[in-house]
C-alpha cells in the first residue's frame, strides 16, 4: 500500500515538474504538450489510440511467446547435446555482434509491412536473452543432485527433464523478464521501418503532422504496455516458481 | 500397521563389500596406492581421516559416480556388480526445493519412471514419521530446518532400499546438538545394513560405526580397524577412551 502511494507521489511530482516547465518556458505546444493537453489526446483519440494498440500488442505477444519458446526448445538442445554446444554456441554469441535494429529494413522487405515482420523482430530480441538464461541455468545444475541421481538410477534424460530444467526455471524466467522488458522494442522499431498500423506507425505519423500530443499520447500507451506487461509476467513467475524465495529487496519496508 | 523401520520382504540381505588394489592419481600425485578395504556385510563401517586423503574420492568409486583406476578392483560378496546397488548419502541434504517432503523421499522411483503405487507412497509416510516428520508430508524443504532436511535425507536413502549404504559426512553441516540427535536416528534406522561412512568427525564414527578404520598419509594408508565396544549408536561418553586413540592416529 505504501509503495502505491509512493508511486503515485512520484507521478504527481514528475507531471507537476513537467507543466511546470511548459508554464515556465512557454515552449510551442508542437514542440512540448503539457500534460493536460496528452491527457485531451489519449481521450479524443482514445479509438484510434486503442486500435493501433491492440495490433502492437498482438505483435508483442506473438513475438514474446516464439522467442521465449524457440529460446528454450534451443537452450535444451545446446544443453542436451554436445555437438550442437560445439557448433551452435560459437554462432550463437557472433550473432549478437550483429545490431539487431538494422536487420528491421530486411526484415520488413523479406517478410512485408504486415505483422510477420514486426513479430520475427521482437522474436529476434526476445530470443537471445531467453536462450543464454536458459542455458546458463541448465550449466549450474548442483553436481550434488546430478550425482544422486545418477546413483539412484536415472536416464540422462530424466536428470535434464526432472532435474536439470526445474531447478534452471528460476534462470529461465530472468530471462523471460529481460524478454518482456525488450519485446515493446522489438515491436515498435519493426513498425517505424514500414508499416500501416501499430503504436509504432502512428507516432510516426503525428510527428510527421506535428501532432505531438497524439504522438505522446501513444508513448503513453506504449509505457503503459511495457510496465504491465513486466509486471503481469513477474507476478506470473513468481506464482508458477512457489520455492523461489522471494526477492523482496525492491521493497525496503523491512529495513529498519 | 506395519513397521517402518523393517522394510518388509524385499529388505536386501546385508551384503559384504571390499575394494582392493584401489589407486588414485590427481594432477600426477599418487593419493593412494595399493589400498584394501571390506565392508562387513550388515555393519556400518566408518573411514575417519583429514581433508583430501581420498577418502570421499573412495566412497565415490563404489557409488559408481567416479571411474576406478586400473588396478583398483571392486567386489561384492555375492559377485553381482555394485552398478544400481547403493544408496547415496551426502553432506548437503541435496533435497529439491520444488518438490513436496513426500515427492522428494519418493524422488528414486521418480527418476526411473516407476509406478507410484499406493505401497510406495505408504512406505515414504512411515518413513517420514520414523524420522519425524509425520504430518509434514506436503511441505516444501524451504519450510525446513538444516537438521529436519537432514533427515528427510536419511528417510530418502532409506526410501531406496539397497544393499550399500554410502554416506559422505552426511551430518557435518549441522550444530552439535541436532548432529547426536540425528546420529542416533541413523544409528537405529540404519541397524543391519552395511553401511560405509565418511567423516572427519572421530565421536561420530565411534558413536555409529561397529568398525573404524583412519585413513592417513601420503599416499594414503588405511589403518586397522578399531571396535567400539557394544552395538551403536553409542552414548558419547562411553568412546572418550578411544577418542583419544583415533586422534592419536589421525595425527600420525
Amino acid at each position: 500500500m505504501t509503495r502505491l502511494i509512493r508511486a503515485a507521489v512520484t507521478a504527481a511530482v514528475l507531471l507537476a515538474v513537467w507543466q511546470g516547465v511548459v508554464w515556465l518556458t512557454g515552449v510551442p505546444r508542437y514542440i512540448l504538450p503539457g500534460p493536460q493537453r496528452v491527457a485531451e489526446a489519449l481521450w479524443a483519440q482514445a479509438p484510434l489510440l486503442t486500435h493501433h494498440a491492440l495490433w502492437t500488442l498482438t505483435e508483442i505477444a506473438a513475438g514474446l511467446m516464439l522467442g521465449v519458446a524457440l529460446g528454450t526448445a534451443s537452450a535444451l538442445l545446446l544443453s542436451g547435446f554436445r555437438p550442437a554446444r560445439r557448433w551452435l554456441l560459437p554462432l550463437l554469441v557472433v550473432s549478437q555482434a550483429i545490431p539487431v535494429f538494422a536487420l528491421a529494413p530486411l526484415l520488413v522487405l523479406w517478410l512485408g509491412y504486415g505483422m510477420a515482420s514486426k513479430i520475427a523482430m521482437a522474436t529476434l530480441i526476445i530470443y537471445f536473452p531467453v536462450t543464454t538464461a536458459l542455458f546458463d541455468g541448465l550449466r549450474r545444475t548442483d553436481p550434488g543432485w546430478v550425482d544422486l541421481a545418477r546413483t539412484m538410477g536415472a536416464a540422462p534424460a530424466a536428470v535434464l527433464w526432472r532435474v536439470r530444467l526445474p531447478a534452471a526455471l528460476p534462470a529461465l524466467a530472468s530471462g523471460v523478464r529481460v524478454a518482456a522488458a525488450v519485446a515493446p522494442i522489438g515491436a515498435v522499431i519493426g513498425e517505424w521501418v514500414g508499416s500501416s498500423a501499430g503504436l509504432g506507425y502512428l507516432m510516426l505519423h503525428a510527428n510527421a503532422r506535428m501532432q505531438t500530443d497524439v504522438m505522446f499520447a501513444a508513448l503513453a500507451v506504449l509505457a503503459a504496455f511495457a510496465v504491465a506487461l513486466y509486471a503481469g509476467v513477474d507476478a506470473l513467475l513468481r506464482r508458477a516458481l512457489p520455492w523461489q524465495p522471494d526477492e523482496a529487496t525492491l521493497n525496503e519496508d523491512t529495513t529498519p | 500397521m506395519h513397521d517402518p523401520m523393517r522394510t518388509g520382504p524385499t529388505a536386501p540381505a546385508p551384503l559384504g563389500v571390499s575394494i582392493a588394489r584401489a589407486r588414485l592419481t590427481r594432477g600426477g600425485t599418487r593419493l593412494f596406492d595399493g589400498l584394501d578395504l571390506t565392508l562387513e556385510g550388515g555393519a556400518i563401517t566408518g573411514l575417519l581421516g583429514p581433508s583430501g586423503v581420498g577418502k570421499t574420492t573412495l566412497l565415490r568409486l563404489l557409488a559408481g559416480l567416479d571411474t576406478p583406476e586400473p588396478p583398483t578392483v571392486i567386489g561384492t560378496a555375492d559377485d553381482v556388480p555394485l552398478a544400481g546397488r547403493v544408496a547415496y548419502m551426502a553432506q548437503q541434504d541435496l533435497l529439491l526445493p520444488w518438490l513436496t517432503l513426500l515427492d522428494n523421499v519418493t524422488l528414486g522411483a521418480r527418476l526411473r519412471r516407476e509406478a507410484m503405487s499406493a505401497t510406495v507412497r505408504d512406505r515414504a509416510r512411515g518413513l517420514l514419521a520414523a524420522v519425524g516428520l509425520a504430518g509434514r508430508e506436503r511441505d516444501r524443504p524451504a519450510s525446513l530446518s538444516g537438521g529436519e532436511r537432514q533427515r528427510v535425507a536419511l528417510a530418502r536413502t532409506l526410501m531406496e532400499d539397497r544393499p550399500l549404504v554410502l554416506m559422505d559426512e552426511p551430518f557435518s553441516a549441522l550444530d552439535a546438538i541436532t548432529r547426536l540427535r540425528l546420529q542416533d536416528l541413523a544409528g537405529t534406522m540404519l541397524a543391519g545394513r552395511t553401511v560405509l561412512l565418511v567423516t572427519h568427525d572421530p565421536l561420530e564414527a565411534l558413536r555409529l560405526c561397529h568398525r573404524v578404520h583412519v585413513m592417513s598419509g601420503r599416499p594414503a594408508a588405511i589403518g586397522p580397524a578399531l571396535d567400539p565396544p557394544g552395538p551403536p549408536p553409542r552414548d558419547p561418553a562411553a568412546v572418550m577412551g578411544l577418542h583419544a586413540e583415533v586422534l592419536r592416529r589421525l595425527a600420525a
